[in-house]
């Protein structure tokens, strides 16, 4: 359904802020300036056995400026939205512009973009923000109630996070651009406690976030590449018996196996071993003292064998229903698709506009993000998708194929060193597999590798009908920290002999 | 258009709005200045104030008291109606809370009247230059120098339909500052945290820093495995603030937690750690003060709307290594059986009988690895509190109580409270700013620990 930005955002003073801030800061010297406008809505809904637990509606509005004086930046913002306010933030980016230059030794120089002027709207049904509380609470304690009726599940939890993000942009090259973005995310957990032992055990369901509407949360949307609509009730039937079968499942022998994962969980491997790997401010530094560098340095563009000649992967900000998709992104940049890995080799960055004219790029690929006016806009994530193998093998095929392994759905814990080399992942559930077929429930199961070894033993790719669009929406990066949302297409894949610890041995148990 | 009101005006103006069975407003206004650095250049930088406005609205609905949170930044005086009838329509629809209480009464403060506490780039004035000589030596000698510092002062006004009237300024301020050399290959780290940058000594900060990549030239292999670890208080911060926030007094009761009973229950009462720790909060801890009253603009496991305004006391969560509280709400401690303790915004370990330094800790440590600070934690199994993330920037080798030289990092799998049961030895808790944790919780006071059979799992090779 095509949408249309709200009236109430289009109300705001947005040009007459913009005209005065550009007007400003060229008066002043700046050589580049940018105006934002963001106004962001944020609905939380908390529920505890099918009783809501907590429940919230944010709306975070602002202006920003930016300056480029003397081959410097400079910053500022408020919440006040009007010219007045534009004008003042143009004085006190540039003050702050000057006062940093005896600190700053390389010049910032930025990648021209044609001139983009226009607007545009995610694609949804149904806006969350216009469904009525009760509705949604509803939704989501009967299907609590419905997980409370097994004898298994002690408690349950549900939650719904929903954003409508509206962002205006203009700059001193002409750009103006105006956009408005939803997504959303829910999920629902059942645990089961055994009072006699100790144990206990979760089991989530595994819906993405997307950038949808409410009709994502009812089940409801078309099949747009790997966009799918979430089957909610078959899912929630399921969760009781694989909860109740992981309190008795064998504890995993630690060892090499091969592992069969399931978008639900490669998501998250992609995301942290390959999407942060390849952003270009890691790889060149500047995130050196938060977020980490990258193994994969720039000297290596077009030479590091990232994994097998079965790997490609692209970064997009176009996709449909793609957390990170946009039209422009926050320094007015077109989205843009390109390849990051092909046929196994890197060969591709996420770009802003500074870091593609620092490596001699003619464009940045449009990579620019900002959580909120609060804060500048710095280089984030597209969307970054391993691609499916045309007329690749199903998932039946893929398991099939395994002699000896583990078939992993969904994700749960995650960590990664700050050069992108060590990771650990773990899951919510590990089925064993013997002779390519399933045999049970799998407990304390992580799995750990050095990020190249893994994707280098990546022996199989499923065709399209294993491809699954996954994500987060509270990817951190930065100081300040910021937090930005952003999908992960991926299939299902075959690892060979990868390194399976049992995590209660190693909390010494 | 109505011109910018005060936070009290907001209060008071809200407040007289609400018809309903109580009402709760928050003003938050923040201002943030910050300089970022990397390769040895300023990178970014800012000066930003925001100020945003929560109206719970209370409103009697069948079966009890409902609650609905707003929050929306800078309202006018014209907006202020309709966020008032936005959080009653929510209450309503939510229904009645299942944390549902009196507000607390009466309290008013003597500083209600006063203003806005703003963070300016002026709080740079002394450090800027002192970080632009720091970068420019560091040119000079091959070291690349990487960090982030920041001001921010966060004024809170609190106003209920019960005569609620409270203010809390809240300054808070960090540095962390990396350096590297020889081509990126060696790496060290510096972080502080208090409520000013006053006390910022940027030559000591870089002698740190200089100190410990010297450390590095010699590389000496280490394997994987169980081995003594000597901990920094910015470590030790990282795993305590972990146990901190796993100390939720409704999980443990739900038997979803390392502070869950066996049988059912929780742990309250038991000896958990060693017998010479014990883990306190206070709002009025010296150097670390922080707000003296509850602030909570939705309720959660941890938090109610309805305990807004309530005082925060001193705690301790493990005294003489036993578990003495968890954090409650009044509902869930009424729930659960436990005494109500909102959380704190500081938190400090203090191990009996531990003196010295973190060096002296390591001249009477025999053979050990120290860890400069831990990364990307994540919890794997809340049940033992298994944790699971890295060292990052400088772990080395103890011999015979002198540093001996670096080894690779590590992605560690370990329990903080497995670790509090194996201590051989401590030093004095001093301020410390945990790595991975300093975006959210800064107020820590922490001892260097000597922990025996760490678990560094397998080798990193980040450097």
């Amino acid at each position: 359904m095509t949408q249309v930005i709200d009236e109430d955002f289009l109300a705001l003073p947005l040009d007459a802020c913009a005209d005065a801030a550009l007007a400003r800061g060229r008066d002043l010297g700046a050589v580049h300036v940018d105006v934002r406008v963001v106004s962001t809505l944020t609905q939380w809904l908390r529920l505890r056995d099918a009783r809501i637990e907590g429940s919230s509606l944010d709306v975070d509005s602002g202006l920003a400026v930016r300056v480029v004086v003397d081959g410097c930046w400079g910053f500022a913002a408020s919440d006040v939205v009007t010219p007045d306010t534009a004008r003042d933030l143009a004085d006190r980016a540039v003050l702050l512009a000057r006062t940093s230059a005896p600190l700053t030794t390389l010049r910032v120089d930025l990648a021209p973009e044609p001139v983009h002027v226009g607007s545009w709207a995610s694609a949804y049904d149904l806006d969350p923000f216009l469904v009525a509380e009760r509705e949604r609470r509803d939704l989501l304690a009967d299907r609590s109630a419905a997980l409370l009726a097994h004898t298994t599940v002690t408690h349950a939890t549900a939650s719904l996070h929903a954003v409508k993000e509206r962002v205006f942009y203009a700059e001193s090259s002409g750009t103006r651009t105006t956009q408005q973005r939803v997504r959303i995310e829910a999920d629902v957990v059942a645990i089961a406690v055994d009072p006699a032992t100790g144990a206990f055990e979760t089991m989530s369901t595994t819906a993405p976030p997307v950038g949808r509407g409410w009709e994502y949360v009812l089940g409801q949307g078309a099949t747009i590449g790997g966009a799918r609509p979430w089957d909610w009730d078959a899912e929630l039937a399921a969760l009781p018996d694989h909860l109740a079968e992981k309190m008795v499942a064998p504890s995993v022998e630690p060892g090499r196996y091969d592992l069969v994962i399931h978008p639900t969980n490669l998501w998250l491997t992609i995301h942290e071993s390959i999407g942060h790997a390849t952003e270009l401010d890691r790889a060149l530094g500047y995130e050196a003292n938060y977020a980490g560098t990258s193994f994969a340095t720039p000297d290596k563009l077009g030479t590091l064998q990232y994994g097998s000649g079965l790997m490609n992967v692209t970064g997009d900000r176009v996709v449909e229903h793609g957390l990170s998709t946009v039209a422009w992104d926050d320094e007015g940049v077109a989205a843009q698709s390109w390849d990051i890995v092909k046929d196994g080799v890197l060969v591709g960055y996420q770009l802003d506009r500074a870091m593609a004219a620092e490596f001699g790029l003619p464009r940045s690929n449009g990579c620019a993000y900002a959580d909120s006016a609060g804060h500048t806009a710095i280089q984030r994530m597209p969307n970054v998708s391993l691609q499916p193998q045309p007329g690749g093998p199903d998932l039946d095929a893929l398991i099939g194929g395994v002699e000896d392994g583990i078939y992993v759905v969904g994700d749960k814990s995650w960590s990664i060193d700050m050069q992108r080399f060590n990771f650990q992942f773990t899951g919510q559930r590990f089925h064993r597999i013997r002779h390519g077929r399933l045999e049970g429930l799998l407990m304390d199961v992580a799995y750990q590798a050095t990020t190249t070894d893994f994707w280098g033993s990546m022996r199989a790719v499923g065709g399209e009908s294993t491809y699954l669009l996954g994500g987060a929406f509270n990817c951190g990066k930065g100081q300040p920290g910021q937090v930005a949302a952003v999908s992960h297409g991926a299939p299902v894949a075959v690892f060979e002999s990868v390194n399976v610890l049992n995590s209660a041995r190693e909390a010494g148990r | 258009m109505s011109e910018r009101p005060t936070p009290q005006e907001i209060v008071e103006r809200t407040l007289s709005l609400s018809s309903t069975h109580g009402c709760v407003v928050l003003v938050r206004t923040v201002g943030v200045a910050n300089l970022r650095w990397a390769r040895s250049t300023l990178t970014t930088n800012g000066e930003t104030v925001a100020r945003s406005v929560t109206v719970i609205a209370l409103v009697e609905v069948d079966g009890g008291i409902a609650s609905g949170s707003v929050t929306v930044n800078s309202p006018t005086l014209d907006d202020l109606p309709g966020l008032q009838h936005r959080a009653e329509e929510l209450a309503v629809e939510d229904g009645a809370a299942e944390d549902a209480a009196d507000l607390v009464s009466g309290m008013a403060a003597a500083d209600w009247d006063d203003g806005v506490e703003r963070a300016t780039a002026a709080a740079f004035a002394r450090v800027a230059p002192e970080i632009g000589a720091v970068l420019a030596a560091g040119r000079a000698d091959g070291i690349e120098h990487f960090g982030y510092v920041e001001q921010t002062v966060t004024t809170y006004h609190l106003g209920t339909s019960t005569g609620v009237r409270l203010r809390y300024a809240d300054h808070d301020a960090r540095f962390e500052g990396t350096a590297k050399s020889h081509d990126r290959t060696r790496s060290s780290w510096v972080g502080r945290g208090g409520s000013t940058l006053d006390g910022l000594d940027l030559p000591e900060l870089d002698a740190e820093l200089r100190r410990t990549l010297e450390w590095q030239a010699r590389r000496v292999d280490l394997a994987p495995g169980r081995h003594p670890a000597l901990l920094t208080p910015s470590a030790t911060a990282d795993l305590m603030i972990e146990m901190y926030w796993s100390s939720v007094g409704r999980d443990a009761a739900d038997g979803q937690s390392v502070w869950s009973r066996t049988g059912g229950g929780t742990r309250v009462s038991e000896l958990v750690v060693d017998p010479r720790v014990t883990l306190d909060s206070d709002p009025a801890m010296p150097g670390f003060e922080c707000l003296p009253f509850v602030v909570t603009t939705g309720s959660s496991a941890s938090s109610s709307v309805f305990d807004n305004g309530m005082p925060v006391s001193a705690v301790r969560w493990i005294a003489d290594g036993v578990l003495e509280n968890l954090i409650t709400t009044r509902h869930t401690a009424s729930e659960v059986g436990l005494a109500h303790r909102p959380d704190v915004d500081n938190l400090r370990l203090e191990v009996e009988g531990a003196t010295g330094s973190l060096d002296d800790l390591v001249a009477r440590t025999g053979d050990g690895v120290l860890v400069t600070c831990l990364w990307y934690n994540r919890v794997v199994d809340p049940q033992t509190l298994l944790l699971t993330g890295l060292t990052r920037d400088g772990v080395y080798v103890v011999r015979g109580g002198e540093v001996v030289g670096a080894a690779t990092n590590f992605r560690f799998n370990d329990s903080p409270v497995d670790v509090l049961r194996r201590i051989d030895d401590a030093g004095a808790a001093v301020p410390s700013l945990g790595r991975e944790m300093a975006d959210y919780f800064r107020r820590t006071s922490m001892p260097p620990l000597l922990v025996r059979d760490f678990n560094f799992s397998t080798v990193s090779q980040a450097y």
